[in-house]
């Protein structure tokens, strides 16, 4: 199986764990990646609060590049792209569905991306999730089969944020409140899932830099639910809900006197220590919370990741309602 | 654009709130039920929850609803159209509202003052090199806007730094001149529309 792969910008860097163990995880599955070659960023949720037509433009150039290489030489499997970063996701379903749903912003959008000799008819691109394809192209039984250290006796919270099953303009592979294909695939890797209600819950996006108690509080919620049914370790299938999570959790800590210490991996870091891979060739060692106890459960020692010291200040109300439970196993 | 906004009961704002979005929003069919406040995140944060300023923006009130932080405090997490019985694009008239108040001189007046200059500082990074350069973002963002936050997100810098999370220096995209006229072609086509 071969796809055309956006990675986004935040995989080339702060992220760069989630490129890595995706890569080595389909290529344990036989998938190929081929990378949108010059791809420029999505605009993230930002570009569209400045400028209508020039985001719209600047989102379709990738989609123009992306179809222009997958009927080219790369052999991409025809109009399949691929994102594995939320955001990205987003905003490449969602500019090629307005396009095809309004001619005039398609003719716009058109014009001026002859102004860089590209052009893009909506709808010649089929946009997808990672977990959608690994889930659903790859299936559950194909991973279960490559899993040769199962992650028994590991409590796993998925999460899965936003914008992977809301507002699901294309196509939908999962609820958009309740998802579970994260859970299944979790099962398959002998994980134990834990019911986890705020899953699809907000992580606060870029709300840390506009109003960061706010965004605390976000994230706060997230980690108590996963703590309330003890969970080992979060799982994630977006690099800014990593990042919230994982760089601001001594934050909510320092803020709402807490002491939550939960590891928040990406989902292809425990397929690839399922599939037997090291936590170094899944890109574990870069996260903020240490990720070592969680996975000393299922013998993967892995490298020390710096820590800081928690500061405690005063506790302050706990508003998070009561929620619906799930068992633990289906 | 193609709406059907023409009714009496909506004001100026409203049909130049509902061309300003991309698609049509379908805003004049909202029912004020309420759920698109009840299931905001941030709708405890928020001067008016997306219900109320929807009837804000119908009755006219235009410089209330550009200065609120409304619109800065979404989040863009989608649950209000997810579940909007009318399937209103509240996300986008979102997006339209600080477009809008940016045009309209009210970034550094908003009650969310961050909200516009940090929007700013990502688009120029990304017309500039295509990419969203992290560091240089961050770093422009704070010393610009907030030095005095600077410090507070130094540890976050200096961690993700450390764990090699963090580009140096930034690295355009190849193309980047073809980006540009892209934009710039964007840029012009947008602005014909607005006279
Ligand atoms: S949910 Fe929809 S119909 Fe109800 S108040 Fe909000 S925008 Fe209006
Ligand atoms: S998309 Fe924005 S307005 Fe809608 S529920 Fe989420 S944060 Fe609130």
């Amino acid at each position: 199986m071969r796809y055309s792969y956006y990675p986004g910008c935040s995989l080339e860097r702060n992220a760069g764990a989630y490129h890595t163990s995706l890569m080595a995880v389909a290529a344990q599955l036989g998938v190929e990646f081929a990378e949108v070659d010059d791809w420029n960023c999505c605009g993230a949720t930002e570009f569209i609060a400045v400028n209508r037509l020039r985001a719209y433009a600047l989102v379709s150039r990738n989609l123009a590049l992306a179809a222009r290489q997958t009927g080219g030489s790369n052999g991409a499997a025809k109009g399949q792209l691929v994102a594995p970063c939320s955001a990205c996701y987003l905003n490449l379903s969602k500019v090629d569905h307005y396009l095809s749903e309004s001619p005039a912003l398609a003719s716009d959008v058109n014009q001026a991306l002859a102004a860089g000799g590209l052009s893009y008819a909506p709808g010649s691109l089929r946009v997808r999730h990672l977990l959608d394809v690994l889930v659903n192209d790859v299936g559950y039984e194909k991973v279960a089969a490559r899993v040769c250290r199962p992650l028994h006796g590991l409590r796993v919270a998925p999460y899965y944020g936003c914008l992977v099953v809301r507002p699901g303009f294309r196509e939908r592979f999962d609820d958009p409140e309740y998802p579970t294909s994260l859970d299944r695939l979790m099962r398959a890797l002998g994980a134990t899932v834990v019911d986890f209600p705020l899953k699809a819950h907000c992580c606060g996006g870029h709300m840390t830099q506009i109003s960061r108690d706010v965004a605390l509080e976000l994230i706060r919620r997230l980690l108590k639910n996963a703590a309330d049914y003890q969970a080992d370790l979060i799982v994630t299938l977006c690099p800014m809900c990593q990042l919230n999570l994982d760089a601001f959790q001594e934050s909510v800590n320092g803020l709402f006197g807490t002491e939550y210490r939960i590891p928040i991996l990406f989902f292809t870091q425990l397929m690839g220590l399922a599939f037997g891979l090291s936590p170094a060739a899944v890109g574990i060692g870069k996260e903020f919370i240490d990720a070592r106890p969680a996975l000393a459960k299922i013998g993967a020692a892995a490298p020390a990741a710096a820590e800081a010291a928690p500061k405690r200040k005063p506790r302050r109300g706990d508003q998070s309602l009561p929620l619906p439970q799930m068992s633990e196993e289906e | 654009m193609a709406t059907s906004t023409s009714t009496s009961r909506t004001s100026d704002f409203f049909r130049e709130v509902v061309a300003e979005c991309p698609v049509d929003p379908r805003l004049e069919a909202c029912l004020q039920c309420g759920t698109c406040g009840g299931s905001c995140p941030s709708g405890p944060d928020m001067d008016h929850t997306p219900r109320t300023l929807f009837a804000m923006i119908a009755a006219g009130m235009r410089d209330a609803v550009l200065r609120s932080n409304t619109p800065w405090y979404c989040v863009s997490c989608y649950y209000c159209m997810e579940r909007c019985p009318q399937e209103i694009r509240i996300t986008d008239v979102m997006y339209t509202l600080k477009r809008m108040a940016i045009k309209a001189g009210y970034s550094a007046q908003t009650t969310a003052p961050k909200g516009p200059g940090f929007a700013q500082t990502f688009v120029d990074h990304v017309e500039n090199y295509g990419r969203s350069f992290e560091l240089g973002l961050i770093t422009r963002y704070y010393l610009n806007h907030r030095p005095l936050d600077a410090l507070k997100m130094a540890p976050l810098g200096m961690g993700l730094l450390k764990r090699r999370r963090l580009d140096l220096s930034p690295r355009p995209i190849r193309q980047i001149e073809q980006l540009k006229a892209i934009l710039d072609k964007a840029r012009e086509i947008d602005a014909a529309h607005a006279v």
